[in-house]
């Protein structure tokens, strides 16, 4: 990094840093503030009234037999959890230590109240049927996904997922977000599923289908998907028409298959625009264009390494229905996604393309139906195609467990067609997490 | 561009905030439309109010739609109903707004339920074996019109806190909505004086405070649990309670499917009523006093039909 640039970064993140913490006071904000004191003392006042009233109550309680009035009893804060004391060791004392019974620190109750949320989902997958190129095991628990989420400070907040899988754990995502930096921007920095199209964003639990499009596994990193280290940056595109945002992410640039760093500056980029209109109160729609660029595994290790990249285009398209006076029993959601994969390697660059179709009702309010077209070419070898059709069929006993099944028919392009049956549990426990849209 | 120019542009970008005009209207974003008639009865012609979930929409499922950011994103101030109500719909709005003033314990950012008298908050060990309970209480308090004062005054303290000029409006506004409401309760009470102790069964358990209030006695529930749909034999277990029991009113929240409770009715001879438990529920609800005129004229006269006690 030239000198300059530096100066031009630190004068940058110093404006940053100034305006999110800082504000010179005018004679508007000493008015302000001074407002802000009136109405905290009228608050305590009222306050100290409320108290003397329910410390009168209780006196009263305590000199009768009779009880209170509800409302009163309904104003009565919990009791105050008594402090837990040690003792001072003998001998301290006299020794110049502390005096009297020491504090203790934790197990007061109050440390639960700064616990982020925590849930854990449980995925559990079973498979009937033949399949060479991609044997599932007959029953696995396929995944158990741990959150952990929680505002961090007035500034920013936390998440982790926490993967237990059939190979060990993994950092599924885990990023702090600052939701309102100046200038309207939207930052995250972590490890996290890449803002590239729609599946790719989503964890496994809320796919509408048990296993993810045969073009991710293709082209886009499979099951984890282009998730990796990195920063990214969103902004809302003010207009009087739509919603837009534009989203840039810098990524470490390792992303299983399809993105691999060998050496520092070897960064994958992702940029994602996103246009939503609701077009009735019950229907909307949500287009998106996105784009990844970064150094790809092809080549051997300290001779031409690095050389080759990858390059990928993206479009989605969501498609949603549903009624808001019967919203929890009818539903419809459509959705699709194109790649387009260039991938350089020693032979020469292969353009591979893949995309899905897929459309999901909801006719009752525990049960889904949904169908799925696949149709893709293979990163390293455009020629060959694979394809795929699934029904899919799922019910929901309560909103915090599910149980799914789904038919795929596989036509792969070097190996006997596959027919399976494939079927899910899923099941939630812990903080109730928002729904994905 | 060079760097020099981008980084120019980059500080402008940063640095420009459109500065808050004391003329401008308070932009006051509520998550029910019952929240957000309080909020036009104190703000007057000082606010704008809008609300995200529709009165006649579910409002434990409302969709996380970009077009509701758009709408946080330019608020001076969120109201919410609390108590949980939106947790599975409105984190992920108030984490995209880009708005720091309504961010979660923000000065923009209100739950109006820290006051109010809530019902049934769960003492001890709560599962999920009870289905989906709320762990802070029932969130359907507004269904009381002295939670309605509450809430009130609360916003009151909330819009005197964002525009301190505006306290005597404010306080003018407020104090006329609290003695209409006060007025109107008096009224309404003695209108449901004569059916004191009714029992009634409802769908949901939306009508808690609003049965508290007005004397009905909720004796069963259309939902075995709640948020878990109606099960053959809790039906048919409720239809003999309600027979046993003579029970003519089956209340149903407006977002519900009538089909369970109509065979209810059928079999009981019991009254279903689609009764809006928000503002905006139904065409004639466009405000607070108008829920509550609109809901215990359909009860009474419902009452007076079945003879129910």
């Amino acid at each position: 990094m030239r000198p300059r640039t530096i100066a031009w970064t630190l004068i940058v993140f110093s404006v940053l840093c100034h305006s999110m913490f800082a504000q010179t006071p005018t004679t508007a904000d000493l008015n302000e503030l001074r407002a802000q004191i009136d109405a905290l003392k009228a608050d305590y006042d009222k306050r100290i009234q409320m108290l003397e009233a329910q410390l009168q109550a209780l006196q009263n309680q305590s000199q009768s037999t009779s009880k209170p009035e509800t409302p009163v009893e309904a104003a009565v804060p919990p009791p105050q959890q008594q402090q837990p004391a040690a003792q001072v060791p003998s001998g301290a004392q006299g020794a110049g230590g502390p005096g009297g019974a020491l504090p203790v620190y934790g197990g007061t109750g109050g440390e639960r109240v700064f616990n982020p949320d925590i849930a854990v989902i449980g995925d559990f997958l079973g498979a009937i049927g033949s399949n060479k190129v991609n044997p599932n095991p007959a029953l696995q628990m396929h995944e158990s996904e741990a959150s952990f989420q929680a505002i961090l400070d007035p500034y920013a907040r936390a998440d982790f997922f926490l993967s237990f899988g059939q190979e060990g754990v993994d950092l599924e995502e885990g990023y702090i977000t600052f939701p309102a930096l100046p200038g309207g921007l939207l930052m995250r920095v972590g490890k996290m599923r890449a803002a590239f199209g729609k599946v790719n964003q989503l964890h496994n639990h809320v796919l509408p289908w048990t296993d993810r499009p045969i073009m991710t596994n293709n082209l886009v990193a499979g099951e984890d998907g282009i998730n990796d280290a990195g920063i990214s940056v969103a902004r809302l595109i003010p207009n009087k028409w739509v919603f837009l945002e534009a989203t840039a992410q810098a990524y470490r640039g390792d992303s299983n298959d399809v993105f691999h760093s060998s050496k520092r500056g070897e960064l994958a980029y992702v940029g994602h625009f996103r246009g939503y209109q609701d077009i009735t109160e019950s229907t909307n729609i949500d287009l998106g264009v996105s784009y990844a660029h970064g150094h790809n595994p092809a080549g051997i290790a300290d001779f031409d390494l690095g050389r080759f990249r990858t390059t990928l285009w993206g479009t989605d398209a969501t498609i949603r229905w549903r009624p808001l006076k019967r919203s929890i029993y009818r539903s419809f959601v459509g959705r699709s996604e194109f790649v387009w994969s260039g991938r350089a390697q020693p032979t020469g660059v292969q353009h591979a393309r893949g995309y899905y179709v897929a459309g999901d009702y909801q006719f009752a309010r525990r049960w889904f139906a949904g169908l799925r077209y696949d149709h893709s070419g293979r990163a390293e070898d455009a020629s060959l195609v694979d394809q795929g059709q699934s029904a899919i069929l799922t019910y929901w006993p309560s909103e915090f467990s599910q149980i799914r099944a789904q038919y795929r028919r596989t036509k792969y392009a070097d190996a006997p067609i596959a027919n399976e049956l494939l079927f899910q549990f899923q099941f939630s426990i812990g903080a109730h997490g928002a729904h994905p849209f | 561009m060079n760097i020099k120019m981008f980084a120019v542009l980059l500080i402008a970008l940063l640095t420009t905030s459109v500065p808050a005009g004391a003329q401008s209207k308070l932009n006051v974003v509520t998550t029910t439309e019952d929240l957000a008639a309080i909020a036009r009865e104190v703000g007057g012609d000082h606010v704008t109010v809008d609300a995200i979930a529709k009165g006649y929409q579910d409002p434990h499922f409302v969709e996380a739609k970009p077009s509701f950011i758009l709408k946080l994103q330019k608020a001076d101030l969120l109201i919410l109903v609390g108590r949980d109500l939106e947790i599975g719909w409105l984190p992920p709005l108030i984490q995209q707004s880009r708005n720091s003033k309504v961010q979660v314990g923000a000065d923009g950012y209100l739950d109006a339920s820290l006051q109010a008298h809530i019902l049934e908050i769960p003492q001890g060990q709560i599962t999920r074996a009870e289905g989906d309970v709320h762990p802070l209480g029932n969130p359907h308090y507004w269904l009381d019109p002295e939670n309605g004062k509450i809430i009130a005054r609360e916003i009151f303290d909330k819009f005197v806190r964002v525009r301190p000029n505006d306290r005597t409006y404010f306080e003018q506004r407020l104090n006329d909505f609290v003695s209409r409401l006060n007025d109107a309760e008096k009224r309404w009470v003695d209108l449901m004086a004569p059916y004191k102790g009714t029992k009634v069964v409802t769908y949901h358990r939306s009508y808690s405070n609003f049965a508290e209030r007005f004397g009905l006695n909720i004796t069963g529930y259309v939902e075995p649990k709640p948020g878990i749909p109606p099960t053959p034999q809790h039906t048919l277990d409720l239809i003999n309670e309600m027979k046993r029991g003579n029970v003519k009113i089956v209340l149903v929240e407006p977002y519900f499917d009538l089909k369970t409770p109509n065979s209810i009715g059928r079999e009981t001879g019991a009254e279903v009523l689609v009764m809006p438990p928000s503002v905006g529920g139904v065409k004639d609800v466009p405000d607070y006093f108008k829920l509550f005129d609109y809901d215990l004229a359909m009860l009474t006269n419902a009452i007076k039909k079945t003879g129910a006690k």
